[in-house]
């Protein structure tokens, strides 16, 4: 084709010696949006890389509008209009919003001196350009998620774009939130733009796609238009299995009461938040970003503090705004950011686990019993099926999907009442998300009680007996989750 | 015009204003042209070393060797030019302590941007080398008799008068040079690219990376430039004092950050004012000089230096921490 | 050549390597000086005090912190137990007014590291600021209560806790050698020890984890005070005096000897073992170098050099094993 803006052919890249990459090739028209799908690992952030001139392949062809590249480095491709949304953005959180959108663009023209009223014409210019309106003075750390995305997004548009990569786009907005992204991308592709989607959560942006790539193992294993695909196949390339989703075994109506919640307010976040969750439950709590679902989540641990309100676990009162206390009572929170809530990256994976339970090991003098609190993690890890050939190694060499498992052992070794989960399956790929919600299965099979937090509605579909639905601040819906349909609920939670 | 509270520059210039009325409550004779004369040469060699101090802190890092090199500076320059070059002039002293400062600076940097070492402990390890080779190879003996150059720099005075009582006051034309140090420098950071990507590495090193800004470049310009501020800082400090003591300005670098602080810049980077840093220098040279006034002993200097650091930071991260509560 | 690479692997293993090569490197250039029972033991009184600073820093340095106050620390509760040792003057050898001033002392160590602790913890000051502003209070206090000046004239049994040896081994040592292995299993045998470990490495996820961040800190910091007032009372020792300005070269010094033994000045990674080694290669430097008559000045040089050739290798070999 020779009017593809991007052409890869056989591109080969490996890392001492493991194949990230292994001979993949495909075509970006202009103004076109392509899907690229897969599992974490399966080397779409590789591509990502070679494309922005990050990393160099070690083998193959790239073309851009025809024109064979040699190698490139990050100031060639975005010359070339190759523009890449990183999954944190990579913004400045300390300049303003128009320094921020304009950055790329003055160091582009090799710019030495700062005009400060070039800069505001600029970003207000393409702020203009997507439709969206956000005070160029501000702070971009006082911005909310969705507000930074549209920052990184006009920043890339801020200068001639005309392939716009997007890692992961959608984990950290609601669904109101990319249908805002997807009316943006239009208009891009209206333009002429070429959108890149590279993600392993891809069924709600195949709508604005024309064409769709799967990568697994480094290597390409499905690729056609976007209409032959859907998420259930999308599903099944990516992992090479089929997943399918079951409803959980229903709540025996002799279930008593585990945990009662009434009258939970804080200020500008949550008010009046009440419910009864029982033994053995599984309770969906769903909701916007800002509709106080993760407030009420940290509420409930101690991590926020809320005004007032009580919180009763087996008819004693938990202290509020203390997560020892809570811990302590037996409540759990796995965090919805894995890397840098849950996890201590650089320490083992053992001590990831056993550092929820070093008070119980306490032997002679104040020592503590290594060994039982080693052996005692390690039977987790076990339990949990968590893959590592080395436990003593640090707990960021995992997959996002065993990381998540490590998370979980801390909390399951502690035998929690209730245990929260904010995001189960955020960043995991499809093959593990459908073993961590066997893992919940389980956890309520015992008698557990279990919120899952999540706006991944087929997740909360599969997971949970009831669902809560929040909206600013307040839970407007009690829905027992066996009577309602995805579509319903989608329409539930936006409306 | 609106005031911002929650400021540090708004608190420090509150103390201040405080400490001047309670000083000229206390003796009349504080409100006068020979406190401030006293204050502003106070001023001058901490105003360049605290410059220094803030572009460091706004790129993200900490420097505390900035004395050291200063040090080094001055008392390498004296010795050189008093052995070789007796005939430069003032100002020709000035630009070689720049440039022995900037060579100085320039092996911080590429320890920090080339080999990627932690700056608190580069600096530090350079501190102590910077002050173990002028001291082991160079000499330990003060020089006492400046060459030409400097000691007419040492005469230079901005104003000179005298009081009622009979004594004298001055501003040594050095004041000048801090002034012109500050300006050069809010037009680096304000209005230069160069200076903007110094804000957005202190912002985040890995985005500025990301979207091709020369992480290495510039992290090497800014220890040239702090090090060729601490030199200038150096020889003034030399001139004025009439004396190259290789033993002095060490020890005044936690002060000096102190200071920054005070004005608002955080050490995790990416925020600091020229005009918050020249209020945090001018509270420290006033408690310095003029605690007495208000009937506290000089001893107790350094317990309100301490007391002021820990509420000109206590304050703001108090307020933080109150903040997050309450949007969390 | 297997057993050299895993030593060589751990920074702990290169320290050890530099330790010895300094130690037989000075033997070999002034063998019989350097090796005389008189050097061995002069070293041996020299490097607890700042030894035991170093150790109160690694541990403030393994929560991502830093203490900056030790020296002030170490000073004021010198200055407060000089006071008590000068104040009651009379006869006997003073062994009961020592220990109340030992124990006075370190107990003020403990409340001045508890006031950190609540600066840090409680109100969320940055470590190295809270730490610089309350080092200058304390040093500050020092200077009140002495106007300036030492403090001295104690009786016969202060004299001990610096001077003394037990069995032949010199006292300061008996005493840095109880507190290492006091810390190292502090550390590394204790709930506490792997909270304040884990929390340097991610103080997030500590909250996340439900650690009780407050109080371990605050321990922390208390932890640190104590120490430092145990190393004030070796120099007030040493000395036969207290002073508000003694000491003072010793804060940077003891944060090099920390970063030099490995630990991780962003928390979550250090071992006390790298600490003693580091402290050891110091102290064989210098003595070292003081026998082949190099200036005292010489040794900051080296010292510094040392610190950062340590860190490239350090990095290089972190880089050289993510690659």
């Amino acid at each position: 084709m020779s009017d593809a803006l991007v052409t890869l052919e056989g591109v080969t890249k490996t890392y001492s010696g493991i194949t990230a990459l292994d001979n993949v090739g495909f075509t970006i028209a202009a103004g076109e949006a392509v899907c690229l799908a897969g599992e974490n690992g399966s080397g779409k952030s590789t591509l990502i890389k070679i494309l922005a001139g990050v990393e160099q392949a070690d083998r193959g062809r790239i073309a851009f509008a025809g024109v064979d590249q040699g190698p490139l480095n990050p100031r060639l491709s975005a010359a070339a209009g190759i523009k890449v949304i990183f999954q944190d953005f990579s913004l400045f959180p300390n300049l303003s919003v128009a320094e921020n959108i304009a950055f790329s663009a003055e160091i582009g023209e090799g710019a030495r001196l700062f005009h400060k009223r070039r800069v505001h014409d600029l970003a207000a210019r393409t702020l203009k350009r997507i439709g969206v309106d956000i005070p160029l003075g501000v702070a971009v750390e006082t911005l909310s998620v969705a507000h930074k995305q549209l920052v990184a997004i006009c920043r890339a548009l801020a200068t001639e774009a005309r392939l716009i990569i997007m890692d992961e786009p959608t984990t950290a907005l609601t669904e109101r939130e990319v249908r805002v992204l997807l009316d943006i991308i239009r208009r891009l592709k209206a333009d002429g733009v070429a959108v890149l989607f590279v993600s392993h959560k891809l069924a709600e942006v195949l709508e604005v796609c024309e064409h769709v790539v799967v990568l697994r193992n480094g290597q390409k294993v499905a690729e056609g238009p976007a209409h032959e695909f859907d998420a259930a196949i999308l599903t099944r390339h990516m992992t090479g299995r089929d997943v399918a989703g079951t409803p959980p075994v229903p709540l025996p109506a002799s279930a008593p009461v585990l945990m009662e919640v009434s009258g939970l307010n804080k200020e500008g976040a949550c008010s009046d938040i009440s419910f009864t969750l029982r033994a053995g439950e599984v309770l969906g709590v769903s909701g916007l970003l800002g509709s106080g679902r993760t407030t009420l989540a940290k509420a409930l641990f101690g991590l926020v503090k809320p005004d007032r309100g009580t919180i009763k676990l087996d008819g004693k009162i938990v202290p509020l705004g203390d997560p020892v206390a809570a811990a302590e009572a037996g409540i759990g929170y796995v965090p919805e950011d894995r890397l840098t809530e849950g996890l201590f990256l650089t320490q083992s994976i053992l001590q990831n686990v056993a550092i929820g339970r070093l008070d119980a090991h306490g032997a002679r003098a104040g020592l503590l019993d290594l060994g039982a609190a080693v052996s005692e993690a390690r039977d987790w890890l076990g339990r949990l099926s968590v893959k590592t050939s080395n436990p003593e190694a640090p707990v960021r060499s995992l997959s996002g999907g065993n990381q998540q498992r490590v998370v979980l052992a801390r909390w399951m070794a502690r035998s929690p009442r209730v245990l929260i989960l904010n995001g189960p399956s955020v960043g995991v790929d499809v093959g593990s998300k459908s073993e961590i919600h066997a893992i919940i299965a389980g956890l309520a099979a015992q008698g557990l009680g279990v919120i899952v937090i999540s706006d991944d509605l087929p997740e909360v579909l599969t997971t949970c007996h009831r669902v809560l639905v929040m909206k600013a601040g307040r839970i407007v819906e009690d829905i027992d989750a066996v009577s309602i349909s995805e579509t319903d609920l989608a329409h539930r939670l936006a409306s | 015009m609106s005031i911002d509270w929650t400021r540090n520059e708004t608190l420090v210039a509150l103390v201040i204003l405080a400490f001047c009325v309670l000083a000229a409550l206390s003796d009349p004779g504080f409100l006068s042209l020979a406190t401030l004369t006293d204050l502003l040469r106070g001023g001058i060699v901490l105003g360049i070393f605290a410059v220094a101090a803030m572009i460091v802190l706004i790129s993200g890092g900490i420097d505390v060797s900035f004395t050291a090199v200063a040090a080094f500076t001055m008392y390498v320059t004296a010795m050189i030019l008093n052995a070789a070059l007796p005939g430069l002039p003032w100002w020709g002293a000035l630009a070689m302590g720049m440039a022995i400062g900037a060579c100085l600076g320039a092996f911080n940097g590429v320890l920090i941007a080339f080999f990627g070492l932690p700056t608190l402990i580069v600096t530090l390890g350079t501190m102590s080398i910077f002050r173990g080779v002028m001291l082991t190879f160079i000499g330990q003996k003060q020089i006492t008799t400046l060459p030409p150059g400097m000691r007419e720099f040492g005469r230079m005075m901005l104003v000179r008068g005298e009081n009622a009582d009979g004594s004298f006051y001055s501003l040594h034309g050095a004041f000048l040079i801090t002034v012109l140090s500050v300006v050069v420098t809010w037009v680096i950071l304000h209005r230069t690219m160069l200076g903007r990507q110094i804000f957005a590495i202190g912002g985040s090193e890995e985005s500025a990376r990301r979207i091709g800004i020369n992480v290495r470049a510039v992290q090497f310009f800014i220890y040239i430039y702090v090090g060729a501020l601490a030199g200038l800082a150096g020889i003034i400090h030399a001139s004025m004092a009439r004396v190259a003591n290789p033993f002095d300005l060490v020890g005044l670098e936690l002060s000096v950050i102190a200071a920054v602080v005070l004005g608002g810049a955080r050490l995790a980077g990416g925020h600091g004012t020229l005009t918050g840093t020249i209020l945090g220098v001018a509270l420290i040279v006033l408690v310095r000089n003029s605690l007495i006034v208000l009937g506290i002993p000089s001893t107790w200097q350094s317990v309100a230096i301490g007391c002021l650091i820990l509420l000109g930071t206590g304050l703001p991260a108090w307020q933080a921490k109150r903040a997050a509560a309450r949007a969390a | 050549m297997q057993p050299i690479r895993r030593l060589v692997a751990s920074p702990e293993g290169r320290l050890a390597v530099i330790a010895v090569v300094i130690f037989v490197g000075m033997a070999l250039l002034s063998p019989d000086r350097f090796l005389s029972v008189q050097n061995l033991t002069s070293m041996a009184f020299q490097f607890p005090e700042f030894a035991i600073l170093a150790l109160a820093m690694t541990v403030t340095m393994l929560t991502g912190g830093i203490d900056l106050s030790v020296v002030g620390i170490a000073n004021m509760t010198a200055i407060i137990a000089a006071m008590i040792l000068t104040s009651v003057t009379g006869s006997g050898d003073g062994v009961g007014v020592l220990l109340m001033a030992l124990t006075v002392s370190v107990a003020v160590g403990l409340v001045a590291g508890l006031f950190n602790g609540i600066l840090i913890a409680t109100l969320g000051l940055p470590p190295i600021l809270a730490t610089l502003g309350s080092g200058l209070i304390f040093t500050g206090i020092a200077i009140a209560m002495t106007g300036g000046s030492a403090v001295m004239g104690f009786p016969p049994a202060t004299a001990w806790i610096g001077n003394a040896t037990v069995w032949g081994i010199p006292a300061p040592l008996i005493l840095f050698t109880l507190l290492a292995v006091g810390i190292s299993l502090l550390l590394t045998r204790t709930a506490f020890g792997v909270k304040l470990r884990m929390y340097g490495a991610n103080p997030l996820a500590a909250r996340y984890a439900a650690i009780n961040i407050d109080a371990m800190l605050i321990r922390v910091y208390m932890l640190s005070g104590a120490l430092a007032s145990v190393a004030g009372m070796v120099v007030m020792s040493r000395a036969n005096s207290a002073k508000a300005d003694y000491g003072s070269s010793y804060l940077l010094l003891a944060v090099l000897i920390a970063v030099l033994g490995g630990v991780n000045p962003y928390g979550g990674y250090g071992r006390v073992i790298g600490v003693v080694l580091a402290v050891l290669s110091m102290q064989f430097l210098s003595s070292g170098m003081n026998m082949l008559q190099v200036s005292n000045f010489a040794r900051e040089l080296i010292w510094g050099s040392l610190l950062i050739f340590v860190m490239i290798v350090n990095t290089w070999r972190a880089k050289a094993r993510h690659a």
